[in-house]
């Protein structure tokens, strides 16, 4: 653990700016997600999003907080390329012009809210999917696979089947296979809202180790407003249908974090802001209700 | 082994038991050895006529596994159309549940007269019974993909090829082995009854021709080889489905 951190702040200190709050640092990156005029509705229901813009930076952690139904996963299998969206456009890295949904799929690190496993696969063979998908010969995307298996706390785990392990590293298998299998974009559907809380924090610490390691562009959803705060740079928040723009947070608590940020002064201040965004107020919030 | 053997002990001893019964019921309540023959006689008259019940053993088995095995194959490849295309799955596939309302024992005269009473007819028949419980339950098992896992692979850049071998095929592997252990089950029936519509050989043709001549232990021996028929080929499909499944899906464990 302290291994870890001194290294990942030996790395924030070589890189331009690294000293800044996270913020400023990543606000000179090019945007590798940009979203312009996004709208998309199911047909015979009301729309989900109507004209959103935003952006995402190379190596930003990106967290959408929104209430159940408003459409999270929509969003995300559009920008998977899923969905079509039905005007509007996505562009993901270089491509200047948005280009069609096709060329997304494959390209794309994607976590779904559920963890689909294949079941009839081993953990192993699950992990190594995208890469077998994108034509890698079977044997080196297992040879991958299994090198990173000890990271992800799934060492001797590569013979089992999914329904032979708990829910936590289910969990960490979709984890691995979205980052083996996708491009630097990852999108996390809510990766550890079916865990209790003790495995949730663990988790969470966790993914915060690979992330300052690796650090790939992560979009991530949850419903659990620390949850949001601790791990990400920005919050993206929205509680109106349909959502036509984000209300935003910059946390600019230092990293590398741990869960003990959640008692910080500023963390607790981030999060009555983040809760009136929501529409939601907390009821420890103190006197100016009462 | 140990665990094995335990198991099949309940089920031994509960055979074992009717054995008994049949055979003490028959000799106390004074039951007419025409109705129902002591269960030694039965096993006497299999013994001298061992012979003759071992050919026609192999011929109704034949006849049962040939039959067997063209359903497998035109059956998976009914279910791989009815999967593939959205005509098939509105034309075919309700055609082929709605074809059970036929009584296939009325249909089975036709494939005499189609084909003969050669051992082609025998076959045709037990297609007749096994074609569908193959197809439809591989077709049901097809469409119990989980789409999430199909999203998630197209997401990942799957071809429409890795999406039917990786994602497609293994889902319906459950569904095809349920149907191939009723289908192994039924076949044994439709092969008899293909050799009561006529025929010169098959366990199906020497019952009839024993009942013809009210030789009850010959009737019997025939239904007990029949029976136990049934049950190898259950047993071989189950034995498959093991082989295939054991250990990659929940509930299938194996051992
Ligand atoms: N395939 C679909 N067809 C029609 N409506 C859909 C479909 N998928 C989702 N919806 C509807 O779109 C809305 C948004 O769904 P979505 O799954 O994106 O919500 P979410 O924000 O991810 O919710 P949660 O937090 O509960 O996961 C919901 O009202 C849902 O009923
Ligand atoms: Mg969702």
């Amino acid at each position: 653990m302290s291994g870890l951190q001194v290294q990942a702040e030996e790395r924030a200190g070589t890189q331009p700016g690294g000293t800044g709050g996270s913020g400023s640092r990543l606000s000179v990156r090019p945007a590798i997600l940009s979203v312009r005029g996004l709208t998309y509705g199911f047909s015979r229901a009301e729309p989900l999003f109507a004209g959103l813009d935003f952006d995402v930076r190379e190596g930003e952690f990106v967290s959408f907080v929104m209430p159940s139904g408003m459409g999270k996963t929509t969003l995300f299998r559009l920008l998977a390329g899923l969905l079509a969206p039905q005007a509007g456009t996505i562009a993901v890295g270089e491509e200047r012009a948005a280009a069609a949904e096709a060329s997304r799929l494959g390209h794309i690190g994607y976590m779904p809210q559920r963890d689909s496993l294949l079941p009839w696969r081993t953990v192993l063979d699950n992990a190594a999917l995208g890469l077998e998908l994108r034509g890698t010969p079977k044997r080196e995307a297992r040879h991958r696979a299994l090198e990173l298996l000890p990271v992800f706390g799934l060492e001797g785990t590569e013979r089992k089947h999914p329904h032979e392990l708990s829910g936590g590293m289910r969990q960490r298998v979709s984890f691995l296979r979205a980052t083996l299998g996708g491009g630097k974009l990852l999108l996390l559907d809510e990766p550890f809202s079916a865990l209790d809380a003790m495995t949730r924090a663990g988790m969470q610490e966790w993914l915060l180790q690979i992330w300052e390691r690796h650090r790939k562009t992560i979009l991530f959803i949850t419903h659990d407003v620390d949850e949001a705060l601790l791990l990400s740079d920005r919050v993206l928040a929205a509680s109106a249908s349909p959502v036509s723009a984000f209300s935003e947070i910059a946390v600019d608590l230092p990293r590398p974090r741990d869960c003990g940020a959640v008692l910080e002064e500023r963390f607790i201040r981030m999060k009555r802001e983040l809760l009136r965004l929501l529409g939601r107020e907390t009821r420890g919030s103190g006197g100016d209700r009462r | 082994m140990m665990r094995k053997a335990s198991a099949a002990l309940p089920a031994g001893t509960f055979i074992l038991l009717i054995a008994a019964l049949w055979e003490a019921g028959t000799m106390l309540l004074g039951i007419p050895h025409y109705i129902i023959p002591k269960l030694s006689d039965v096993f006497v008259s299999m013994w001298d006529n061992r012979q003759t019940l071992a050919g026609h053993f192999a011929v109704t088995l034949g006849e049962a596994l040939l039959g067997l095995g063209l359903s497998v194959a035109l059956g998976t490849l009914a279910a791989v159309w009815i999967e593939g295309s959205r005509l098939a799955r509105k034309t075919l596939y309700p055609l082929i549940v709605a074809s059970q309302t036929i009584p296939i024992i009325a249909l089975s005269p036709i494939m005499v007269l189609w084909f003969g009473y050669e051992v082609w007819s025998k076959v045709a028949v037990v297609i007749l019974f096994t074609f569908f419980p193959i197809a439809v339950n591989t077709a049901d098992g097809f469409r119990s993909a989980d789409p999430e896992i199909g999203d998630l692979m197209r997401a990942m850049g799957a071809r429409k090829r890795d999406l039917f071998l990786k994602w497609k095929l293994p889902s319906a592997l459950p569904g095809f082995f349920t149907g191939l252990k009723m289908a192994a089950t039924i076949s044994v029936g439709g092969a008899t009854l293909g050799e009561w519509l006529g025929g010169e050989s098959g366990l199906g043709m020497y019952t009839k021709r024993a009942s013809n001549m009210l030789r009850a232990e010959a009737v019997f021996s025939g239904v007990l080889l029949l029976s136990l028929m049934g049950i190898l080929l259950f047993l071989a499909a189950r034995l498959a489905e093991r082989a295939v499944l054991s250990g990659r899906f929940p509930g299938e464990q194996g051992r």
